[in-house]
């Protein structure tokens, strides 16, 4: 038995705004039978250009119904750009929360709103140049490549229950392994780890102990770390280079190329102020 | 509110007589019955006496009963012990349609490097026998086939799938857990070696199970331990549930012909004016090989578990094979086995009877079904509102 929350089942058993809008402005159909759950959204615009009325007709489970009801409710009276701001996680909300299993009924709301908006305007609503890979719960490439690179995902069954691309019909594995060797062929530095402040600042510090200091050192010089600020490493030369002419050169060429190469390559390095 | 119970083929309410032997085995009579005193061996004699109720049932020997936890326990060790006992064999056939207590050991099997035979079904949930024979090979260990499935009903010619895995020397087990008690089962008539029951799906408790192991057939134990079972399963007996067990079995040999004439009649009247009430609606199984009290129905264009969820206001209970039910993306393995279309499998909802049902109950059911489907397709964007489908999908 699912966990559902009493606004679940509020919206479940009492959905509000079911039906179908005679001569929409907008209007989609997402999902299908052999996926378990479809839904078929209209809404109106008012004068103002905000949404006047919203109405849905979905095949699924409860939560399906639910995020459909929830859906509809939350865009009411905005603009179109507005509702595009409408995440999947905000249906979500409205309605307490999903089960984890149940988070691609709220998936297909958003999918849903968006096609709907594209519809309106003639234009494609996503963003550009994301393609729907998976059709049973709207997953977009660019989503399955974030998925990929940022869980570092090697096969068709982590992207499934990483994103739920691929667990319906399964008619999009081929072109999921595609996106997964296209990713995996990207060079290294792409999949790189974000680094937390705290991560990147003691990479600094331990490069330059490491792979600079230690250079310097063999010339009589020396480098000392005076401030970080985001990627701007504020430096003092000590030893021999805080007279050396070429002290300009060693900064950029050496010091700040390998912080670039090691840590980001958005690190700028400059001298304090003497 | 009154609940209404037609959830039997997932467990079923213990008996009142069941309940009734098993009470003094908690706090009275609590002894272990492998000790040397008067006051463990009692419980010791009364595990004897329930050891021949189930025999009885399953007109087997006593020494062929085996008490487990329960049905999955029963069928991975039947499985695991042809295994053991026949090193040099490596293929295991089964059926498409088996309980995940069998297809999931042996997909893990699989990846142990044993190889696996999937018997196909046909629309109607049948299984061809000339598949069968056309899969045993001399490398075969044993043939693992269900007696009646828990999701449709159907029944396989498991007497005769015995045959003839027996005429090339191939153990065959059978999980009977749905088909015990509900269909006669007479061992001293076929040739099965193996066979599963569950306890909690015939008026017993949950966590207890039988596996039934012919007389002369090598087995290797699951569970090693102590000497329990003659050392074939180790672990200190589960007295009240053994002999709860064995009126249970007692009182499903009574039972046997009320199943076959009340129950069927009473599932029989459900289904007919079910499908006569809401169109677009269809049993899924054999309507002829089936056991007495379990029926699967698709109702087409709605999702199951919203259709279980609004029975569930009435206090309707029963199960679906839709996919959203289990967690899974995907709609009921049963189901697919046969082909029965998206459309239809994800509307499925298996009604399962039992001797305990009311034609009341049934009456409510039938008079409250049409409307939550009414509603339901009312929501659905493949549902029009002439009635006709549409099925551009």
């Amino acid at each position: 038995m699912w966990e559902y929350t009493e606004k679940v089942k509020e919206h479940f058993l009492n959905p509000h705004n079911v039906g179908e809008i005679e001569n929409p402005d907008g209007v989609a159909e997402v999902g299908s039978l052999a996926c378990g759950d479809a839904l078929k959204l209209t809404f109106k615009l008012d004068e103002n250009k905000r949404i006047k009325d919203a109405k849905f007709k979905t095949f699924g489970c409860a939560s399906a119904i639910a995020s459909s009801s929830a859906l509809t409710e939350i865009i009411k009276g905005m603009t179109v750009d507005e509702a595009l701001k409408v995440s999947n996680q905000d249906i979500a909300q409205y309605l307490g929360g999903l089960p984890d299993e149940k988070m691609h009924c709220s998936v297909m709301g958003k999918q849903a709103l968006e096609k709907a908006v594209e519809n309106y305007r003639g234009a494609p609503a996503l963003e550009a140049g994301a393609k729907i890979i998976c059709e049973c719960f709207g997953v977009t490439d660019k989503e399955i490549e974030r998925a990929i690179r940022e869980n570092n995902l090697s096969t068709v069954e982590d992207v499934t229950n990483y994103t739920k691309a691929g667990g319906g019909c399964g008619g999009c594995h081929d072109a999921i392994q595609q996106i997964i060797e296209r990713v995996k062929a990207e060079p290294k530095t792409d999949t790189k780890p974000k680094l937390t402040n705290i991560q990147k600042i003691r990479l600094i510090e331990e490069t330059i102990e490491r792979e600079i200091r230690p250079s310097l050192k063999q010339d009589g010089g020396d480098i000392e770390i005076i401030d970080i600020i985001g990627n701007r490493v504020i430096v003092a030369m000590r030893g021999a280079c805080s007279t050396c002419k070429a002290s300009e050169i060693t900064l950029k060429d050496f010091v700040q190329h390998r912080l670039q190469e090691l840590v980001s390559p958005d690190i700028t390095v400059e001298e304090a102020a003497k | 509110m009154k609940t209404i119970y037609l959830d039997n083929n997932a467990t079923t309410q213990v008996a009142q007589e069941v309940l009734d032997v098993m009470m003094p085995y908690f706090r009275d009579l609590y002894g272990n019955p492998s000790s040397m005193h008067t006051f463990g061996g009692q419980v010791g004699q009364r595990i004897r006496a329930a050891r021949e109720q189930v025999a009885t049932l399953l007109g087997a020997l006593p020494e062929e009963i085996i008490f487990t936890s329960c049905g999955t326990e029963s069928d991975n060790s039947a499985i695991r012990s042809a295994l053991t006992t026949r090193p040099d064999k490596k293929h295991v056939v089964i059926s498409r349609v088996e309980h995940p207590a069998v297809r999931t050991l042996c997909s893990h099997l699989n990846t142990q490097g044993y190889k696996i035979t999937e018997l196909p079904v046909d629309k109607n949930g049948i299984l061809d026998l000339e598949n069968l024979e056309k899969s045993l090979t001399s490398d075969t260990a044993i043939v693992s086939l269900m007696w009646g499935n828990n999701e449709t009903g159907v029944i396989f010619p498991v007497e005769e799938a015995a045959r003839m895995a027996n005429e090339k020397g191939i153990l065959f087990h059978t999980d009977a857990v749905q088909a015990t008690g509900k269909i006669p089962i007479n061992m001293k008539n076929n040739v099965i070696d193996m066979l599963s029951i569950s306890g909690h799906k015939l008026h017993a408790p949950k966590g207890i199970g039988v596996l039934y192991i012919r007389r002369g057939t090598k087995f290797s134990p699951f569970l090693i331990g102590g000497h329990q079972e003659k050392g074939r399963r180790g672990g200190t007996e589960n007295t009240p549930s053994i002999i709860g067990l064995g009126m249970a079995c007692e009182l499903a040999a009574k039972n046997m012909e009320k199943e076959n004439t009340y129950v069927k009649q009473l599932r029989d009247k459900l289904e007919k004016e079910l499908l006569k009430k809401i169109p677009h609606s269809r049993v899924n199984g054999d309507i002829e090989n089936r056991l007495p009290n379990t029926t699967n129905i698709s109702f087409e264009y709605v999702e199951g578990e919203a259709i279980l969820l609004l029975m569930n206001e009435l206090g309707i209970c029963a199960s679906s094979g839709s996919a959203c039910t289990s967690g899974s993306l995907q709609p009921s393995h049963v189901l697919r086995a046969m082909g029965v279309p998206f459309t239809m499998a994800h509307g499925s909802i298996r009604f399962s009877l039992s001797v305990n049902n009311t034609e009341e109950e049934v009456d409510f059911v039938i008079e409250k079904m049409p409307a939550i489907i009414e509603r339901l397709r009312g929501m659905s964007p493949f549902w029009n509102q002439s009635g006709q489908a549409c099925t551009s999908q």
